[in-house]
């Protein structure tokens, strides 16, 4: 047996799902996995072939398990942890890592989801917004920021040629509930010490209250980061418009019609408006060229 | 060898791996520590926190870098992006060599984010000292590779795992990072006498050396770095030190982490067999 065949088969029966009480299963495609096991591992005076490659099947999906678990504690709250642990074990299954490090575990999460809303019921779109929020803060957390652009640039451009570029760590989002809130609240109530099952027990009620009462509203929000600490902004939908379309390298000018078509902000005050955000933006550092 | 080509001829003493929980102790505190040794791939991102605190701690600190995921015994080729990622970090921290271990994890792009161990044959032998040297010559830093702890034997294995470590480090002319505590776990499980292991390494290839704790189940050792070290591995080390000289030293504590003191003071036992070494060197 050859290296490359060697491994396939060896990490074919490690990343294998787990059964019901968390032991490596029994059978494999059909094929007892006891007899796979022995063909690739010695068994020692202590151990089975299959025990030994047990070691390494659970500690591989307890592995993924956890970095999963903890990138998504407000999907964890939407869905309640049984769903939770389902959907994880399925992703994880369908979707293993392709990336050299785990923060990429969740990459493909959400398109996953929106293909299999099963593991969602009743609650497809409220997990898609959060799935779509806890990624966003994962990359809005480590990824580049370039040197910002400077108001004078900005006030000192023709409007119709000006395109300029968000930084490369804002993540924008229209979300159907206000997840944010949500998640704010999930992480507040994050338990510091874990060794009171009634605290533990408290906590996880009063999330599933503040899921139950989430009632479905258009949130536009930027994640973004202010010292290196992820931060939530709630946009205007017209303002969440012109940064969509800023980003997409439209010229200024462009960016700003489009997100006036359907406005309902009074024509006589939206010079001002865009004037604001645009203020608030570049004191935030979040234009690049 | 207290400095040599394979930990580009630096005398480092006794290091602790930066971990989060001591972040704000290191950063405010500003304690002692002559080294730490940092995981790449939690520094091998675009910006952020983690370069933010990278800087901070190479503004103070020496820091060497010490990999999860290259997988040099992987039958698959080198992950680009990763290496092209690592090329950047090692510019920013400048350094002195670079460490990853002699196992697989991944197959067909597919990651399993373990450290399985590699069967001891030489073609795995070949493949793995030829990624070795395509990585050292892509990154022009010296490459040391550390030897695994493992649970399993494979049949097609054609050697020990001493004997696979020196062909594999004689193949790709690089460094080890021998860690102790890993002998002594695998001795456990494979049965076998760990000062066999510890004196078949070839001591002017040790580049650095490892000691952890580890958790003793019924039926085997698991390496799961949570412990104080225990005697033994206190016993191995020695011997590695006799054998190799005043080595460069880290302490691996990665789960139930105690407080910066704790760890750092656990690593500084070290420093009485380092001395004796040192000391036999002088006489």
């Amino acid at each position: 047996m050859n290296l490359a065949t060697l491994q396939r088969r060896v990490a074919r029966a490690v990343m294998a799902p787990l059964s019901s009480s968390d032991r490596m299963r029994r059978f494999s495609d059909g094929k007892p996995m006891s007899a796979i096991a022995s063909r690739i591992i010695k068994p020692n005076d202590r151990l089975t072939s299959f025990e030994r490659m047990e070691i390494y099947n659970r500690q591989y999906w307890f592995r993924v398990l956890d970095a999963f678990s903890d990138d998504f504690p407000g999907l964890r709250a939407v869905l309640g942890d049984r769903r939770f642990d389902a959907l994880a074990k399925h992703y994880l299954t369908d979707c293993p890592s392709r990336s050299f490090t785990m923060r990429d575990l969740g990459s493909r999460l959400e398109s996953w989801l929106r293909r299999h809303p099963r593991y969602a019921p009743g609650r497809l779109k409220l997990a898609v917004d959060m799935v779509r929020l806890e990624w966003a803060e994962i990359e809005a957390f480590d990824s580049a920021s370039e040197v910002p652009v400077t108001a004078a640039i900005l006030v000192g451009a023709d409007p119709a040629k000006l395109r300029v570029r968000l930084q490369p760590y804002i993540r924008l989002l229209d979300l159907h509930f206000p997840v944010d809130d949500l998640l704010l609240a999930v992480k507040q109530d994050a338990p510091a010490d874990i060794a009171s099952n009634a605290m533990e027990e408290r906590q996880k009620r009063k999330k599933v209250s503040a899921v139950a009462r989430l009632k479905p509203a258009p949130v536009f929000l930027a994640v973004h980061r202010i010292e290196n600490t992820v931060y939530f902004r709630r946009l205007d939908r017209e303002e969440f418009t012109i940064l969509k379309n800023l980003n997409q390298r439209r010229p200024l000018e462009r960016a700003i019609v489009t997100a006036f078509r359907a406005s309902t902000i009074p024509a006589q005050e939206r010079a001002s408006y865009v004037a604001a955000w645009f203020q608030n933006w570049a004191s935030l550092g979040w234009f690049v060229v | 060898m207290p400095a040599n080509r394979f930990n580009n001829f630096t005398t480092y003493g006794v290091g602790i791996g930066l971990r989060i929980p001591h972040y704000d102790h290191i950063l405010t505190r500003k304690p002692t520590c002559e080294w730490f040794e940092i995981i790449s791939e939690n520094f091998m991102v675009d910006g952020g926190r983690p370069l933010q605190i990278l800087d901070q701690i190479l503004e103070r600190y020496k820091v060497v870098q010490h990999g999860v995921s290259m997988y040099f015994g992987s039958a698959d080729k080198l992950n680009r992006d990763h290496l092209r990622r690592l090329k950047n970090l090692v510019r920013r921290t400048k350094t002195p060599w670079l460490s990853d271990h002699l196992c697989w994890g991944s197959v067909d792009g597919r990651y399993t984010h373990d450290l399985l161990p590699l069967p001891y044959t030489f073609e795995a032998a070949r493949i793995t000292a030829q990624k070795i040297r395509e990585v050292r010559d892509y990154l022009e830093v010296p490459v040391v590779v550390e030897n695994v702890s493992s649970y399993a034997e494979y049949h097609v294995s054609e050697m020990t795992e001493w004997e696979f470590l020196n062909e594999v480090v004689e193949r790709a002319d690089c460094g080890i990072l021998l860690d102790v505590n890993n002998i002594y776990v695998s001795s456990q499980n494979h049965s076998f006498d760990p000062a066999v292991y510890v004196n078949s390494v070839p001591p002017d290839r040790v580049a650095q050396i490892h000691i952890a704790g580890h958790s003793k189940y019924r039926k085997y050792i698991l390496d799961t770095h949570d412990h104080p070290v225990i005697d033994p591995v206190w016993k191995l080390y020695d011997r590695a030190i006799q054998r190799a000289g005043h080595t460069a030293t880290l302490l691996e504590w990665d789960d139930r982490i105690p407080s910066f003191d704790d760890v750092h003071g656990e690593a500084l036992k070290a420093n009485k067999y380092l001395a004796s070494a040192s000391l036999a060197a002088a006489v």
